[in-house]
């Protein structure tokens, strides 16, 4: 399996209308050899449309897709150099485990052994090594989960395709499938693209994020870019938490629009002119000595690891993560340590 | 009956477990309503029983009685007389096995015709589809001998009265419905998602349906040949107007039989004639719904 020679994809103007509605509008996107990409937005973003026309499941109206410099926009999906995970597994339930797994190579036509051994090595891959012999409505969810990426592996397809995986899975399952899957990912260095609508597991896997709206790609970053730099408001409030306020910036503060001056961190005299100003909570600090803009505590809500504070700042609400530790008091001075500035809805360099 | 009877289970295990507790309180009998329930519960029983196998108990020792008048609750009586005269006759005979031989030439030419109409129906939206699909009704929404009469007008003119092939396609008009409903709806429970695994995978069109639409499939179409066989076995009023006088079915020759033989000889003929409604009913309970397949089906 590790033998797999990583193939770049590259998504090439490609737009799609599904029933009258344009669905992928003029989409250009480039996954790197050996990089897992998450396609991350709300339902009806265009993210799963993108990914069956990879697989070849629809033809894109305009554009091209790439793979490895060649075109693939027009070939039948059992032509291309892919494997897709469906969003339910898609297991065939009159056929056994090992049955699933093997009917690709099968349809190959290679010899019995060496179905046999590649069949065994991949299913210990993905650390299924008993129910060989299981029909798929005999084995659990998180086992039908490695089963359907065991039958996408065992092919060693280019680029490996994943239509939101793990939904079907609860919540703890769903964690520690994901981290196995990023895992087994690495260690074939398999061109990877993922699509999910949970920004958590696209900020724990992904080498990038391609964060999508209306079939459009609204900003395709690293994790940490992603998250620190959010490019519009739509993935400013669609990745994390973000307080929005109108405001200016004037002499090392915010001052909101009822007049309210809260000091932040990072910010200089600006040009002047109302702005959209972003504040992770995690960026909306207690002051411990005094200064500050003051607020009210209107709400405490304990989050475990840490404890949510919604204050009032003048006439606009302010949520702050703070260490559940941190005994506020009623009215306490806050000062923002960090800011993201917009300007007509795009950031602001 | 089950369901009533598993009622009935449910309501006496219900009085058994209760039945401890009270004793150890204070000696209690069931309420009047549990009793009343239970009641009503065997009356149902009785009466379902009674409703569904009365007519073939008569049946049964009707074809066995020799003399059997009015105030005699069982036959004075026993022979085997009349079966005897059913398997001696040699028309009789003869019309059993051309039965098999039409519901057999039918079930195959329906099943060629109808399920990959089916298949159409349900993965294919063109025009027309709709209208199609309900028109398949319009056989069974007519009186059948009305349709019979006209058709034979048709089979006239084409030389098909009294031809075998002529009797095969009245057959064939009774079983097109099920034919194409059932598996259409069999192929419709077959998730897309499982077809575009296969062709991700490697195979082509035809080989999908092969190897996962139509195995995943089978147990509706199944089903439908043997409603199929059935419809064509039974079907009388079409094959006596356009079969006679060359071919004569098991279910034609009951008028033949009514009309011309002791009630008895009548008898042992439906009897016959229910053998392989029940033999291929149960053979299609025990592989179809008890099957790996129907519990192998918890795709969403």
């Amino acid at each position: 399996m590790s033998d797999v020679r990583p193939a770049g994809l590259l998504i090439d103007h490609v737009s799609k209308d599904l029933g009258g509605r344009t669905i992928v509008a003029d989409m250009q996107l480039e996954v790197h050899a050996g990089e897992l990409t998450c396609l991350l937005g709300p339902s009806g973003c265009g993210k799963t449309t993108t990914l069956r026309m990879i697989g070849g499941f629809l033809q894109p109206d305009a554009g091209q897709i790439l793979i490895d410099g060649a075109d693939v926009s027009t070939l039948a999906p059992e032509r291309r150099p892919t494997a897709m995970v469906f969003q339910n597994y898609a297991l065939w339930p009159h056929m056994t485990v090992f049955k699933n797994v093997a009917f690709g190579l099968k349809l190959r036509k290679l010899p019995k052994s060496e179905i046999r051994s590649r069949v065994e090595s991949v299913l210990e891959l993905v650390g299924l090594t008993h129910h060989l012999h299981s029909y798929p409505a005999r084995i659990s969810g998180g086992e039908q989960q490695r089963v359907a990426l065991a039958r996408a592996l065992v092919l060693e397809p280019k680029v490996l395709l994943l239509d939101e995986p793990l939904s079907n899975l609860d919540a703890k399952l769903r964690v520690r499938v994901r981290e196995d899957i990023r895992e087994i990912q690495q260690r074939i260095g398999i061109t990877t693209v993922f699509v999910t609508h949970d920004q958590d597991e696209a900020l724990s896997i992904s080498d990038r994020i391609a964060v999508m709206s209306g079939g459009k790609v609204e900003q395709y970053a690293d994790p940490r870019t992603l998250y620190r730099e959010p490019a519009t408001h739509f993935v400013a409030s669609f990745v994390g938490a973000m307080n929005f306020y109108r405001a200016t910036v004037h002499d090392g503060a915010i001052v909101l629009e009822d007049g309210t001056r809260v000091p932040c961190d990072g910010v200089s005299e600006n040009g002047g002119g109302t702005l959209e100003v972003g504040i992770r909570p995690e960026d909306v600090t207690i002051s411990a000595n005094g200064d500050g803009a003051e607020a009210t505590v209107l709400r405490e809500i304990p989050r475990g690891h840490y404890k949510e504070l919604v204050l009032k700042v003048g006439a606009d609400e302010a949520r702050a993560f703070v260490s559940p530790e941190l005994a506020a008091s009623e009215r306490p001075r806050i000062r923002f340590t960090r800011a993201v500035l917009y300007r007509d809805g795009s950031l602001e360099q | 009956m089950s369901a009533i009877e598993q009622q009935g289970v449910a309501l006496g295990g219900l009085e058994q477990a209760e039945l401890p507790v009270a004793r150890a309180t204070r000696k209690r009998l069931p309420t009047p309503w549990t009793m009343s329930m239970r009641l009503l519960g065997m009356l149902l029983v009785v009466a379902l029983l009674i409703f569904m196998v009365g007519p073939l108990a008569w049946l049964m020792v009707r074809a066995f009685s020799g003399l059997w008048q009015f105030p005699d609750f069982l036959p004075r009586h026993w022979t085997l007389q009349w079966w005897r005269s059913v398997f001696d006759d040699k028309t009789l005979a003869h019309s059993i096995r051309l039965s098999f031989e039409f519901a057999i030439v039918v079930t195959i030419m329906s099943s060629v015709i109808c399920v990959p109409a089916a298949y159409s129906f349900s993965r294919f939206n063109f025009p027309g589809r709709r209208v199609l699909l309900v028109s398949l009704f319009a056989t069974n929404a007519f009186p059948k001998i009305g349709l019979y009469v006209s058709m034979a007008g048709v089979f006239y003119t084409l030389n098909l009265m009294g031809t075998f092939w002529g009797v095969v396609i009245v057959q064939l008009i009774g079983t097109i419905v099920f034919m194409t409903w059932i598996p259409a709806a069999a192929f419709s429970s077959v998730p897309r998602s499982l077809e575009e695994a296969a062709r991700d995978v490697g195979a082509g069109p035809l080989r999908v349906f092969f190897r996962v639409t139509f195995p995943l499939a089978a147990p509706g179409i199944f089903v439908a040949m043997i409603l199929s066989f059935l419809a064509a076995f039974d079907e009388a009023q079409g094959t006596f107007l356009v079969g006679i006088p060359n071919y004569i079915t098991m279910p034609t020759e009951m008028y033949t039989l009514v009309l011309n033989y002791p009630e008895q000889a009548a008898a042992v003929f439906s009897i016959l004639l229910a053998i392989p409604s029940v033999v291929l009913m149960s053979f299609a309970r025990k592989h179809v719904m008890g099957g790996k397949l129907a519990e192998g089906f918890q795709i969403r």
